[in-house]
């Protein structure tokens, strides 16, 4: 072979995932490449399509929350929480001060647990292992924390239409302050592992750009908003339960690359510490569910040592609770963005329609403007970056 | 913030395309107006144009279907305005072979939105710039969260304990 011969690169489609470590999860991409240069990258998802609107609309209303803990199954307590305001919003009530403050501190744990995954899968898609390692051993804290409140670790099933299933213990209370306390000297040692690390640094920045204007346009929320400048939260927004009592400020990137998708999550993960910090020191006393017998169970104590509470509890879980005639939307800010429940109500007690406004599902659209014209190894930042969770992409 | 009748999500909207509301309702504090099919993107535009509204975030498209009801589909929109911070829903109806203008040219976001509904109640967005399924395998029969689809599936191979067709 002689040195003048060209060397013509050919365009190939390459198939990444759906069985791939960097897709966290099943995500299946096709990618038109051109050497290591992608020309367009399209996500091909549903290969966790479990049709959770479907079964809801042959649910009753309160059997339908351990279904949403499989949603986003790396925050359940966020999609509890959009789902049980969504149907509260359809009932008109409002929960106990007592309740609300209960699930603040719920949802923000969970948010740090979340990020702390993101984070480290992250590192370790980019090749920093120790960094997966490290948000571990603090998950595994929450997680803890979470077997103290409820029992569960993953599939949480915590909140109820009107309150909390159980209250917050002393204990619990204790040992979650040691942890928000000690979390930001955590998150600094991860800072000093990642944030000056030049490795870390060429593989993030300026990768993956969106700019506000299109960030918006493509409905993008959450961190990925906020990296592109966007200062836009709905916990500040359209303050929900008592995250308006609380000090706490909304980081916001400049550039909407990998980089500042990144360092937003890391001070979000400070903030949701120091919300858990103010919630948990303010918790008012009270009850954690509303006085409404004809939706709330009775408390598992009085149904072991009570006749009427039994037969109040049977009548209940098999019968469920009619829910007025009418539609209702209701989203709060889950750790990957906005997540919506929007119900109709016939009058049954079961939703008429169901719909999930997942965060990830809308998310996973930046894919191909972010990656068009990066290269290959690229690919694995944007898509950590976007963190998607596909119980909750493909419902 | 209450919805009252002269708030500009219901006056606004009112004042400027009066025919092509059918109706408005505010039901726990959420604005939503049934608007005709061929006023849709006309509205669209205006709600994300104009200044005092600025609805430049798409937050979801819904199917909802109301099978036997005639006509049987409705799209469902819920807009939200970042800088204005207030939510706004919109909804049109059609019927079974009837299709309904896509959005993708105002919000971008709206693709895959609008791919779902096709996929899951058959509803058919024009203007859409690929309009496949996104969940469901490409050879799918039926669409799935219509109410005249069996919740355990139709039977087949895969699935010895659905529905006989």
């Amino acid at each position: 072979m002689t040195n003048t011969e060209e060397v013509i690169t050919k365009e190939i489609t390459l198939n990444m995932g759906p069985q791939h470590p960097s897709t966290h999860g099943v995500l299946h991409l096709l990618l038109d490449i051109k050497g290591e240069n992608i020309i367009k990258a399209y996500p091909d998802i549903g290969y966790l399509h479990r049709g959770t609107e479907k079964i809801a609309e042959n649910l009753l209303y309160h059997q339908f929350v351990p279904y949403t803990d499989r949603l986003d199954y790396m925050s359940a307590m966020s999609n509890n929480l959009a789902y049980v305001q969504a149907v509260e919003k359809l009932l008109g009530i409002e929960v106990t001060e007592r309740a609300k403050y209960i699930r603040v501190a719920a949802a923000e744990l969970s948010r740090i647990a979340s990020h702390l995954l993101c984070i480290g899968a992250w590192a370790l898609d980019l090749g920093a292992m120790t960094v997966l390692l490290y948000a571990f051993r603090e998950r595994e804290m929450v997680l803890d924390l979470f077997e103290m409140l409820c029992g569960a670790r993953m599939t949480l099933n915590y909140l109820r239409v009107g309150g909390a299933r159980y209250d917050i213990q002393p204990a619990f209370k204790e040992k979650c302050l040691e942890f928000v306390n000690m979390l930001p000297a955590r998150i600094n040692d991860y800072e000093q592992l990642l944030t000056e690390n030049r490795i870390w640094l060429k593989r993030n920045k300026a990768v993956g750009v969106i700019s506000a204007e299109d960030a918006i346009n493509l409905g993008m929320s959450g961190p990925i908003v906020r990296g592109a400048g966007v200062k836009w939260d709905i916990r500040k927004d359209e303050p929900y339960l008592v995250y308006d009592r609380f000090d706490f400020d909304i980081p916001v990137g400049e550039n909407g690359d990998c980089f500042d998708r990144y360092t937003v999550r890391m001070e979000e993960m400070r903030q949701a510490a120091k919300i858990v910090r103010q919630a948990l020191e303010q918790l008012p006393d009270g009850k954690p569910c509303i006085d409404m017998p004809d939706v709330v169970l009775p408390p598992r104590r009085d149904i072991e040592t009570n006749m009427e509470e039994l037969i109040h509890h049977f009548k209940l879980i098999s019968h469920g609770f009619k829910v007025p005639k009418g539609e209702a939307y209701s989203a709060i800010e889950s750790p990957k963005g906005e997540l919506g429940f929007y119900i109709v109500s016939d009058g049954s007690e079961r939703p008429f329609r169901l719909k999930i406004r997942a965060p990830s599902f809308v998310n996973l659209q930046a894919i191909n403007p972010m990656c068009k014209g990066a290269y290959l190894a690229d690919v694995i930042a944007v898509v950590s970056s976007l963190d998607p969770v596909f119980g909750e992409a493909d419902k | 913030m209450t919805i009252d009748p002269d708030s500009i999500l219901i006056k606004n909207i009112k004042e400027k395309f009066g025919q092509s509301i059918l109706d408005t309702v505010v039901f726990r504090n959420e604005a939503t107006h049934l608007v005709k099919k061929d006023s849709l993107i006309e509205i669209c535009n205006f709600l994300k144009d104009d200044p005092a509204l600025q609805f430049n975030f798409l937050s979801d498209i819904a199917g909802a279907d109301y099978f036997p009801k005639k006509p049987r589909f409705e799209v469902v929109y819920h807009l939200y305005s970042i800088p204005k911070k207030h939510r706004l829903r919109l909804k049109v109806t059609i019927g079974e072979d009837e299709t309904v203008p896509s959005v993708t040219s105002i919000w971008k976001g709206a693709d895959w939105a609008e791919r779902e509904t096709y996929d899951m109640f058959g509803i058919a967005f024009e203007g859409h710039p690929n309009l496949k399924r996104i969940y469901m395998p490409e050879e799918w029969e039926g669409f799935p969260l219509r109410k005249d689809y069996p919740l355990k599936g139709y039977k087949d191979r895969y699935n010895p304990l659905g529905e006989e067709k």
